[in-house]
């Protein structure tokens, strides 16, 4: 038996824990006395930015959340949507950036499989996954092995729980050299009334733990603090998570075969801080006490103290309230599936928690302080200035579109992505209609003919020179890959990276990201309804850029109706909906071909966005679309090729290019940016263009498909050949440039 | 008493990991590594005190499930 | 026609081969749990794709030691038809009712992707719907699925035709670079003597439905449903 360590509470201990001093002045407030060990290792990892978003909480609750659709908003595990038929998905994205920093593989790993249970948690089975990563410069001694490890890592883990990752986005900038993002998604399908909440209520009511042993995985860097106290530590312990995807199965399995009986209350998982937020975070949503006898918790190694035990951040473990005797029923259920499943405590009605190690009292805290009353700050913040707007005359124009083509495609920012995504399964579970490389992943809803659409992204070079803009564009970027797809879009997940919110510059890029995806969220009805954040993204004094990671959910409503970028036969019309003034400022264009950064980014018309989507939608569900392509990054002519070079015998097109002197210069219209626009192939151009017109929508038939090469009007000829080289052979050589 | 069994891949057999770990080697300037072959470590603690029984056991385990023999050999190790 | 499907620890594609199955038989197969070691005559027993107990120790070694497996094995012996797909063939060869074993793709990575297969023999329960020498695509998504055999056992099997199919390319060759894995002589799946056992990597449950992106699977469920009922 290991004695509960009980040093004094000196302010060199309490700020290894990460409170200031008037936050800890707070905490004896709320105690009327000195906390000790376990109470402030408890309020350190409670009053942490992670768990009480204590920096962005004002603003968060500026973003909308609700609309018909919506079943749960931001403040539980996940958000839910209704998707007709009683049906649901449940979705949420979460950010691993540090731990995948440290250890790359493991980081995105359990980064997945944190996500993956707070979508189970709520009874739903995950149905897909996907993720956002942001890597540094390709030229950086490290990208190469963070990349090599997180995809390993992410489809280590994915792969073998059997969800299937059919979307994601990988960017590479030098901001990112010594803080990469990894940033996970999940979505889940459940019935509509059979959705559980992480609320423990009924004084009583027996408190279980389930899933993997507590090891002394992850525990805070406080942990060093308490570590001295022990003096027969042989060996440094270890402090990144180790993912255990297979235990993560069974009890995925597990849970999901105990939620079809009524026996639970409320379940959350033991995500960061573990056994501390989970039972606070229950307990507070309820209104309920606790009393937890940590001897019972199963335990990985011999000597664990309570500190340990309740700020451990071992993986694949949840915490449940079940109805009064029905502990038996749900034991079997779990040992059938050779899960851990113990009883280590009850309900009470005080309010508070108390917690019992070795027959003694560890730590008696009062639960609703301490997760409500949480510090919340209104950090100052300072706008970022204005960019200047770039003139599409101002950016050089390339002799040969050919070659700027060749030379974007085959850039770490647009190349194939390939490489990546076939290390994930994105087929397990038969239900993928659309593969990763289109705008939005699809899987089928198993048993109908509905299909969701997902899809995650975020401009962060628009975010930086223009965090309104940018957060606008991301919102509306993944609403248009939805709608590319014929999707309808239902809600969004966000992942707010950001560097230290106390550089009033950082604050300033977080509060205006929130205020364009405001904006753009309210515009679109196209609520919030989960997210995460992720602040203090900085090395050396240096911020990431800012980048608010959108995660988009969509339903299509007839499966067969859906929506592919290639072209599918030769002959057809292509036709451009939405206006092309040559947006070049914060291109890629700009980036590649000019070695420049700067500018405004593409304005986002919403009253237009909305327009054009809801029109494009009308088409696709119509039947009328033979193929459909958003633009985005790299603009026209990089969608055009993206189009010809997915179908399977690569199909070209011949395009004529406006001339004249109201319209944008040539490089400006092939490659410039601006928002709200898509690609569409059709049989015939002329009903579509009439539709158009009565819709209000700006639409040109700009050329037809066909040939081995892109042929522009204005002389240029651009094989596919070549360009398939460049695009699809980037990220392997790259992969392989060290044999 | 322990048991320390190390399982390695047949000659012959592709070591595909071995062959990485060789290559990695030599990229950071270690020279002179013909070849690297990767394998695995499993340790037992048996309750069995006699070293000949003890081996026995454990050459059973080896060949019920620890190695593989179309692609693995086994070694044994034992200690108190 | 009754088929069973085997559920390991950790088994992922259970549910998808059971719904390429029901499609077929129309009506589902039997979940088999591994703790099991009896289960009801069925015509047909499926250990499906997936990483049954995390691929620990070596990919399907824990599971060929399952309960089920012995009950498994010993139908096998009296000619009960058994396919194992993806993880399910690496039981088989750990289990010894299929030579050979399964290692770590030669790249060491996962590898999810359309895999062309030249169907090296149509005579039998597993293929009798396809052609000898046809292409079909199926889909591979494994990490372990190089096939090692040494040249003595290769040769026998080739002898007694007990190669199933080979990767190849979009013409139909069997070329190294259609070789996803490393697989000696791309091999892709194999036969028992009696090629009433069928282990193979890629996965023809996912190729069973044209929403999946391909049918060419479904002729496997379809001819087995045929020459079974």
């Amino acid at each position: 038996m290991t004695a509960e360590p009980n040093p004094e509470i000196t302010p060199e201990l309490v700020a290894e824990h990460g409170l200031k001093p008037d936050e800890y002045a707070r905490v004896r407030e709320i105690l009327g006395r000195t906390p000790n060990l376990v109470e402030l290792g408890i309020f350190s990892v409670m009053w942490s930015e992670h768990c009480s978003y204590k920096s962005s909480k004002k603003w968060l609750k500026t973003l909308p959340t609700e609309g018909p659709q919506v079943i749960q908003g931001p403040g539980e595990n996940a958000g839910v949507v209704d998707i007709g038929d009683g049906q649901a998905a449940i979705f949420k994205m979460e950010s691993h950036n540090h731990p995948s920093f440290i250890e790359p593989y493991q980081g995105a790993a359990t980064g997945v499989g944190g996500i993956l249970r707070d979508v189970f948690t709520m009874g739903a089975r995950p149905v897909c996954n996907l993720n956002a990563l942001r890597f540094g410069d390709p030229e950086h001694p490290k990208t190469r092995h963070l990349l090599s490890g997180v995809v390993a890592g992410i489809g280590g883990y994915g792969n073998c729980v059997g969800v299937p990752t059919i979307a994601g986005e990988v960017n590479f900038h030098p901001a990112y050299n010594g803080n990469i993002l990894v940033n996970a998604m999940t979505v889940g399908l459940a019935q509509a009334d059979r959705i559980f909440y992480a609320k423990a209520t009924g004084a009583g009511n027996p408190v279980i733990y389930v899933g993997s042993k507590t090891g002394r995985d992850g525990i805070h860097g406080a942990t060093m603090a308490s570590a001295s106290f022990e003096e027969d530590s042989e060996e440094k312990r270890p402090t990144v998570q180790v993912g255990d995807p297979f235990t993560e199965k069974l009890l995925i399995e597990a849970c999901l075969e105990l939620m079809e009986t009524d026996a639970i209350v409320g379940i959350q998982d033991m995500g960061a801080a573990g056994l501390t937020s989970s039972s606070f975070e229950m307990a507070s949503k309820g209104g309920a006490g606790v009393e937890l006898d940590l001897d019972r918790v199963p335990v990985r190694e011999d000597g664990m103290t309570a500190y340990e035990i309740m700020l451990s951040e071992s993986q694949e473990r949840m915490l449940m309230v079940l109805k009064p005797g029905r502990e038996d029923e749900a034991r079997r259920i779990f040992e059938k599936w050779d899960l851990d499943f113990a009883v280590v405590g009850q309900l009470t009605d005080t309010g508070r928690m108390v917690i019992r190690k070795n027959g003694q009292q560890v730590a008696d805290l009062p639960i609703d302080p301490l997760a409500e009353a949480a510090p919340e700050y209104d950090r100052p913040w300072e706008p970022t200035p204005a960019q200047p707007e770039i003139a599409p005359a101002d950016v050089p124009a390339s002799e040969d579109p050919g070659a700027a083509l060749e030379r974007l495609l085959g850039s770490a920012d647009l190349c194939s992505r390939r490489w990546v995504w076939e290390q994930y399964d994105y087929t397990v579970m038969a239900d993928t209609a659309q593969r990763p490389g289109g705008d939005a992943g699809v899987v089928r809803v198993r048993g109908t003919n509905k299909a969701l659409a997902v899809t995650v992204d975020c401009t962060p070079r628009y975010c930086l020179n223009d965090p309104v803009r940018g957060g606008m564009q991301a919102v509306a970027e993944t609403w248009r890959n939805i709608t590319a797809v014929g999707g309808r879009p239902l809600a969004i997940t966000d992942n707010m990276n950001f560097g230290n919110p106390e550089k009033p510059l950082v604050m300033g890029q977080f509060v205006g990201a929130v205020k364009g995806m405001r904006e753009a969220c309210a515009a679109l009805n196209y609520p919030v309804v989960s997210g995460n954040v992720s602040l203090y993204n900085e090395t050396a004094d240096t911020a990431i850029l800012p980048t608010p990671a959108i995660g988009g959910v969509g339903l299509l409503p007839d499966l067969s109706k859906m929506a592919t970028i290639a072209f599918t036969a030769e002959g057809e019309a292509i036709v451009l909906i939405g206006e092309t003034r040559g947006h070049l400022g914060c291109s890629l264009y700009l980036r590649h071909l000019a070695g420049r950064e700067d500018g405004a980014p593409p304005p986002v018309d919403l009253a237009a966005e909305k327009r054009n989507g809801d029109f494009v939608r009308g088409e696709i569900e119509a039947g009328r679309v033979t193929a459909c392509h958003d633009l985005s990054d790299g603009g026209l002519l990089v969608a055009l090729a993206e189009m010809a070079l997915a179908a399977p015998d690569e199909i070209g097109a011949e395009i004529s290019v406006p001339e004249g002197t109201d319209v944008p210069p040539l490089h400006a219209w092939l490659f410039g940016e601006d928002q709200g626009r898509y690609l569409l192939t059709v049989a015939e151009a002329g009903p579509v263009l009439e539709a158009a017109r009565e819709a209000g929508v700006p639409a040109a038939a700009i050329g037809r498909t066909g040939g081995a090469s892109l042929n522009l009007s204005s002389g240029h000829t651009i094989w596919l050949q070549q360009l398939r080289d460049a695009h699809s052979g980037w990220l392997p050589r790259y992969m392989q440039s060290d044999d | 008493m322990k048991a320390r069994i190390h399982v390695t891949l047949k000659s012959g057999v592709l070591d595909p990991q071995g062959k990485a770990i060789e290559h990695a080697l030599s990229q950071l300037g270690f020279q002179g590594v013909d070849e690297a072959r990767t394998g695995k470590v499993i340790e037992l603690n048996l309750a069995e005190s006699d070293p000949e029984r003890a081996r026995e056991q454990v050459d059973l385990m080896c060949r019920q499930l620890l190695a593989n023999p179309v692609i693995e050999n086994y070694d044994i190790e034992l200690t108190t | 026609m009754k088929a069973a499907v085997v559920v390991f620890p950790g088994s992922n594609c259970d549910r998808d081969v059971a719904v390429a199955l029901e499609r077929a038989m129309g009506r589902p197969p039997v979940m088999v749990w591994h703790k099991d070691s009896d289960f009801e005559d069925v015509d047909l027993v499926v250990l499906p794709g997936g990483f049954s107990y995390g691929d620990y120790l070596r990919v399907g070694a824990i599971s060929a030691h399952a309960n089920v497996m012995r009950e498994v094995k010993r139908r096998a012996g009296k000619g009960v038809p058994v396919l194992g797909i993806c993880n399910g063939f690496q039981v088989l060869t750990e289990s010894g009712l299929l030579p050979g074993a399964l290692m770590r793709n030669k790249s060491l990575r996962f590898v999810c992707k359309d895999v062309g297969l030249k169907v090296e023999t149509g005579q039998s329960l597993f293929t009798s719907r396809y052609e000898t020498g046809q292409r079909v695509t199926f889909m591979a998504a494994h990490h372990d699925g190089s096939y090692f055999i040494d040249d003595a056992g290769r040769r026998q099997l080739e002898d007694r035709e007990q190669i199933a199919f080979r990767y190849c390319d979009e013409r139909g060759q069997v070329t190294p670079e259609a070789n996803p894995n490393g697989s000696v002589a791309n091999i892709a799946g194999i036969f028992n003597s009696e090629k009433t056992v069928l282990g193979m990597m890629p996965h023809p449950e996912r190729m069973a439905d044209p929403v999946l992106g391909g049918e060419d699977g479904r002729a496997m469920f379809e001819g087995l449903v045929e020459a079974l009922s």
